[in-house]
């Protein structure tokens, strides 16, 4: 396989028709041998340290913290071996199931748990391990003085192992069980410390607005049942063909929905600013490297499916470069450090929909920058959280500035995703988002003016507010609170951050120059380059390049040249509108909140009356009139009752009797 | 003569309960005689459940284990007993549920005089009642069963329960016999319509009457109310919540996790069974009520201070989805109901008794007078989450497949229906997550009235763990449980006459032709 190296401008006309549907029929899995017959380990290590701590109560509370991280690790070091054997393999032999048991068989329906090695789900067990492994290693630093610091682990390993079933199922309904425990982890970190109402209330909201995005997801899954009988990849995928234009669009429609609750994606967006409740370790690892992409894998690995319905496929790019803005918007408008790297989540992620919305020539970039984003987001995120550590617990960035001096690593580390983020040449963001950029632009006709320019736009925006957080909290004058001394992180925190910012440098350089992400990819993906753009490569990455310079050079006059106020000033009717998420809150409260909870009043009133009024024996004729004819027997209900039986029997009786 | 597995279940416990209450005032015997005896009848029902063979018997005969002798020939009463697997099932899961009751009640009444001695006498008693009333295969033994389990019923809730256990009492008293008597003029009228004599009241000799359309549909109305009562199905469902309100945590679960079943049972044995013309006729309103029950029931858990409310508010939720399984007609769908009938009792169990500790702690069943227990007792409120999350059907535990089942099994038949359905799961998600962040959630209670709490003692991690050990097995394994249900749902869609919808797409017939293009 060529390594098309599209900076180069070697694009070639090739329009993604639904020969490339056979990307993943093409290969045919194999039963897995060797190591990776024992790919259950990759799930079952940290599972069984989660049971571990869970049940092993305050006896693990000195060592399960470091056998967690170990068990991660380990799990880890299974996906690598597996990597090793599956290079051994030809391309297209690069696909291994792992049969596990034989779950619901019901009638036709035969729903069997399996595993499947191949090279995406692969990518994924590589990212969540390695990124959580040392986000496990962080948090030994991070969460050092907390009581609760086993349960924290406990969930940590919940998490790893949840995920890690979603992208490894060989079908969607076990997809669907790593998909509500990756929820349900998430629910159980942002909650935390719900001892604060605020945070038990965020950890609430994410699950329910992520349960609105599953009613998709088994939707779809009923869809595909009545379709195919089956909810196996190989059967789904393999016959997608045989299904009607319209079931097609239905399932990606619904699984759509699915995506846009776990990735956070409009209009199901608004649950991830409240996540950032949980502790920075999680808000890095789940809400940002891992779980909220979710969705992404989901849309890339029923590829069969949106190859063949445009339509869904449009749909998908839409909500991406909508939600690519909104993030955008959002993120500028955020002085909490935390909220508005979750802003940018959601941005940077909307790229990552647009890209997999383009078809086959963008699955492989959204995977990239799924891959590249979940190195620099999680630096910076254990960056903000090394931030807060050395600023007693503070999120607000109006109350940082100048703190290079004082935590001099953090600093430096952040400084390597932020450069990422932005996209300087070179670094692993820019590989990454230019190609998704490009893509877009090759998109024909308006499509391409409108995803291309949005995410041109986008990632001007980008440049502005993420130079934004990096100046206000790094640059300018300090504006600490009196009791605010600075300290650098421990090495178990630093250390994690200084391997996640070497990644955000190089990890682009690393994958894409080298043609390992595309040939590691390919066999999945099928070979696909995107037409001529309407503009040219080149002027493209000119513009992109001019729109960073701008964004972050304005935000240097703003923010370093300038005097930060303490306070947020009134701010423009757009600023006011982004910092209270475009009134997302407000609208789901009216919409749906609301609405739900009149209901439940007035069903509950409704109810009492109904319940003690027929208890009171007022309403019903026929009931009224037996508790009249039984309170009139008075002498206790029990002579009632056999008295009533007695009458009762005696009636079949006679009438028995008088039937013969 | 083949041993008389399911009459020796019948007695057990029934003797068990003789025992119970001829022991001495006083005696410390009254609780270990009762665990023992609900011990013994689970291991003769385990026994029981190896002498089934799943898939039919030997001759290919619906009922199994059968035993029949003439009770009342002049009235064509016969004592029968036999079971499929729906009633196996369902017979096994009352016979878990008990000691576990039984354990979680230990504490439940004081040893003074003999009410201890009236208290768990009457919980075996009503064990007697549950088997018989899943195992009788004749109408009208069934309807005395169906009666007799009352009685056991009203005096755990009448005397052992709360405040207002009198009216809680009477109320569920007089909706089972209104809807009973309902059903006894059912029952004469199936009677007479059969071939009468000497075993006219035997199932087998009632089902595949030729019945005319009016007369058909008036029984099955006559028997669908009285189940629809029982099950409870909105809007005769109004003697629950009271019920489940004022009795003992552990009477609830046998009373919502077991008895309640007997309607939708008696819906599938009987209903379908004898009248299926009239089930297809009535099928559109049963779906629509069964609609409102999910989500009714749903809106009123959500609107709920009290807890033990709440959760047998879930209940009929869940009931609906049961009904809505039921009555979609589908070998998924109604495979999927009969599942959830089994998982709906740990669910149910596991909520309950859970929601039973923490009342007994802190001395009031009110939400709003809790906050912050997950730092008072974690153990007990880690066990109360587990339990919600098998009531919001979490994948991975028990309810999720039985949940599945009946969407995508309702969805096969009836799209709308399906993903209509399908929202409920956002409602279980809003009424479970609530109670949880009303109870456990929030800053550390301080005062008297926690200082000397304390956590999950060893008696109830005896309640807690089987229930939990359910969720799991039931959850990733449900196979022999599948099994066990899967063709007692076939021959009961037989007699019905309705067969499953097809894939749209011929996934074998595609394999070929993919295969020849190569």
């Amino acid at each position: 396989m060529s390594v098309h190296d599209l900076s180069h401008g070697l694009a070639t006309v090739s329009l993604a028709t639904a020969e490339h549907a056979g990307g993943t029929s093409a290969v045919h899995a194999t039963q897995a041998g060797g190591v990776a017959s024992a790919g259950w380990l990759l799930v079952a290590l940290p599972l069984l340290g989660a049971a571990v701590l869970l049940l092993g109560g305050r006896t693990t509370d000195r060592w399960g913290p470091a056998l967690a991280t170990g068990l991660s690790w380990a799990s880890f070091g299974v996906g690598v071996a597996i990597i090793a054997q599956l290079t051994g393999l030809a391309p297209e032999e690069r696909s291994l199931t792992v049969p596990l048991w034989d779950w619901v068989s019901v009638g036709d329906l035969s729903l069997s748990a399996g595993l499947l090695l191949d090279p995406l789900s692969l990518a994924f067990v590589m990212l969540i391990t390695f990124v959580g492994s040392l986000i496990h290693v962080y948090s030994l630093g991070y969460m050092a003085d907390d009581p609760d610091k086993r349960r924290f682990f406990a969930y940590l390993n919940l998490f790893v192992a949840a995920m890690l079933i979603l992208v490894l199922a060989d079908s969607y309904l076990l997809l669907f069980v790593g998909w509500e425990g990756v929820g349900l982890a998430s629910y159980l970190l942002i909650g935390f410390w719900n001892y604060n109402p605020d945070y038990a209330a965020a950890a609430n909201k994410a699950f329910v607005v992520n349960r609105v995005g599953d009613v998709g997801l088994i939707t779809a899954m009923a869809i595909m049942l009545a379709t195919f009988g089956a909810l196996d990849f190989a059967t789904v995928h393999g016959n997608a063909g045989g299904a009607g234009d319209l079931t097609l669009t239905l399932i990606g429609l619904a699984l759509l929905l699915g995506a846009c609750g776990k990735s956070a994606q409009f209009p199901l967006q608004s649950w991830l600013g409240d996540a950032m409740a949980g502790p920075t370790p999680v808000s890095a690892l789940i809400h940002a490297a891992t779980m909220v992409t979710a969705g992404v894998y989901l849309i890339a690995r029923s590829q069969a499916i949106y190859d063949l319905t445009p339509d869904a496929r449009l749909v998908v790019a839409v909500v991406g470069a909508i939600t690519l803005l909104y993030g955008a918007f959002v993120g500028c408008a955020k002085d909490d450090i935390k909220k508005a790297l979750a802003a940018s989540t959601m941005s940077q992620i909307g790229y990552m929909m647009l890209a997999v919305g383009l078809g086959p020539v963008g699955y492989l970039y959204a995977i990239f920058h799924l891959v590249t984003h979940g190195f620099f987001k999680a630096n910076m995120f254990l960056g903000a959280g090394s931030v807060m550590h050395a600023m007693g617990n503070r999120v607000d960035m109006r109350r940082f500035g100048a703190l290079r001096a004082d935590i001099k690593i953090t600093w430096l580390t952040f400084m390597a995703g932020w450069l990422a983020i932005i996209g300087v040449p070179f670094t692993a963001g820019w590989y990454s988002k230019d190609f998704i950029i490009e893509t877009a632009f090759a998109e024909p006709g308006w499509r391409g003016w409108v995803f291309g320019g949005v995410a041109l736009l986008g990632a001007g925006i980008t440049a502005f507010y993420m130079s934004r957080l990096f100046f206000m909290t790094f640059f300018g004058k300090a504006r600490w609170h009196e009791d605010a001394h600075p300290h650098e992180s421990p090495l178990l925190m630093t250390v994690p951050m200084m391997v996640l910012a070497l990644g955000s440098l190089v990890l682009g350089a690393v994958l894409y120059p080298t043609g390992i992400i595309t040939g590691w990819l390919e066999p999945v993906f099928g070979h696909a380059e995107h037409g001529e753009p309407l503009i040219p490569v080149l002027a493209i990455q000119i513009l992109a390049f001019v729109l960073l310079l701008a964004g972050a050079g304005l935000a240097w006059v703003m923010y370093v040249r300038s005097d930060v106020p303490r306070t947020a000033p009134h701010g423009s009717a757009l600023t006011r509108a982004a910092r209270r998420d475009f009134y997302q809150d407000d609208v789901n409260e009216a919409l749906f909140t609301s609405p739900t909870m009149t209901l439940a009043r007035t069903s509950v009133e409704a109810d009492s009356v109904l319940v003690e009024g027929t208890v009171t024996g007022g309403t019903t004729g026929g009931l009224n009139g037996l508790s009249r004819v039984l309170r009139r027997t008075q002498n206790g209900f029990v002579r009632s009752y056999a008295l009533t039986m007695l009458l009762g029997v005696v009636a079949i009786l006679g009438a028995v009797w008088v039937m013969q | 003569m083949s041993f008389p597995w399911l009459t020796t279940l019948l007695v057990l416990p029934l003797v068990g309960a003789l025992v119970v209450s001829l022991l001495p005032k006083g005696s410390a015997l009254v609780r270990p005689v009762a665990l023992g005896t609900a011990l013994l009848t689970l291991a003769v029902g385990i026994g029981t459940a190896t002498q089934f063979r799943v898939g039919g018997g030997a001759g290919g005969e619906r009922f199994q284990l059968t035993e029949v002798y003439s009770w009342i020939p002049q009235f064509g009463v016969s004592y029968a007993l036999g079971v499929d697997g729906i009633s196996l099932s369902m017979i096994l899961l009352g016979l878990v549920l008990v000691p576990i009751c039984i354990v979680a009640a230990w504490d439940d009444v004081p040893a003074v005089g003999r009410r201890q001695h009236a208290y768990f006498a009457l919980m075996l008693a009503l064990t007697s009642m549950m088997v018989g009333v899943f195992a009788a295969i004749d109408v009208f033994l069934f309807y005395v069963f169906f009666e007799a389990m009352l009685i056991p019923v009203y005096f755990l809730i009448g005397v052992f329960g709360g405040s207002r256990r009198a009216r809680a009492a009477t109320s569920f008293l007089l909706y089972s016999l209104a809807g009973g008597l309902v059903m006894l003029v059912a029952v004469i009228g199936v009677y007479l319509a059969g071939p009468r004599g000497t075993d006219g009241f035997l199932l087998s000799n009632l089902t595949g009457l030729d019945l005319s359309v009016e007369a058909g549909r008036w029984l099955f109305v006559g028997f669908f109310i009285a189940f629809a009562i029982k099950a409870p199905m909105w809007p005769v469902h109004t003697w629950l919540p009271l019920a489940a309100e004022q009795a003992r945590p552990a009477t609830s679960v046998l009373l919502v996790g077991v008895l309640d079943k007997v309607g939708t049972y008696g819906m599938i044995r009987f209903c379908l069974t004898l009248f299926p013309e009239a089930s297809q006729w009535a099928t559109p309103v049963i779906l629509a009520l069964a609609l409102v029950s999910l989500f009714v029931g749903a809106f009123l858990a959500i609107g709920q201070t009290d807890m033990l409310r709440l959760i047998s508010y879930t209940s009929i939720s869940h009931f609906g989805f049961i009904v809505l399984g039921i009555f979609a007609f589908t070998t998924v769908s109604q495979t999927g109901a009969t599942l959830y009938m089994v998982n709906h009792g740990f669910t149910t169990a596991g909520l309950f008794l859970v929601a039973g500790m923490l009342i007994v702690r802190r001395g009031s069943r009110d939400l709003r007078d809790f906050g912050g227990w997950q730092r008072v007792t974690p153990l007990v409120a880690g066990a109360l989450f587990v339990s919600g999350m098998s009531g919001l059907a979490l994948p991975g535990l028990n309810s999720f497949v039985s949940e599945f089942l009946v969407i995508v099994g309702t969805f096969g038949r009836h799209p709308w229906l399906g993903v209509i359905s399908a929202i409920g799961v956002i409602l279980a998600a809003v009424y479970i997550l609530v109670m949880y962040q009303k109870v456990a959630t929030g800053p550390r209670p301080t005062g008297p009235d926690v200082e000397d709490v304390r956590d999950m003692s060893g008696r109830e991690k005896w309640v807690v763990a089987p229930i939990i050990a359910a969720f799991l097995v039931l959850g990733f394994y449900p196979k022999p449980v599948l099994d066990l249900l899967e063709p007692a749902v076939q021959q009961t869609l037989q007699t019905v006459g309705i067969s499953d919808p097809a894939p749209a797409v011929d996934t074998a017939a595609n394999h070929s032709t993919e295969g020849s293009d190569h």
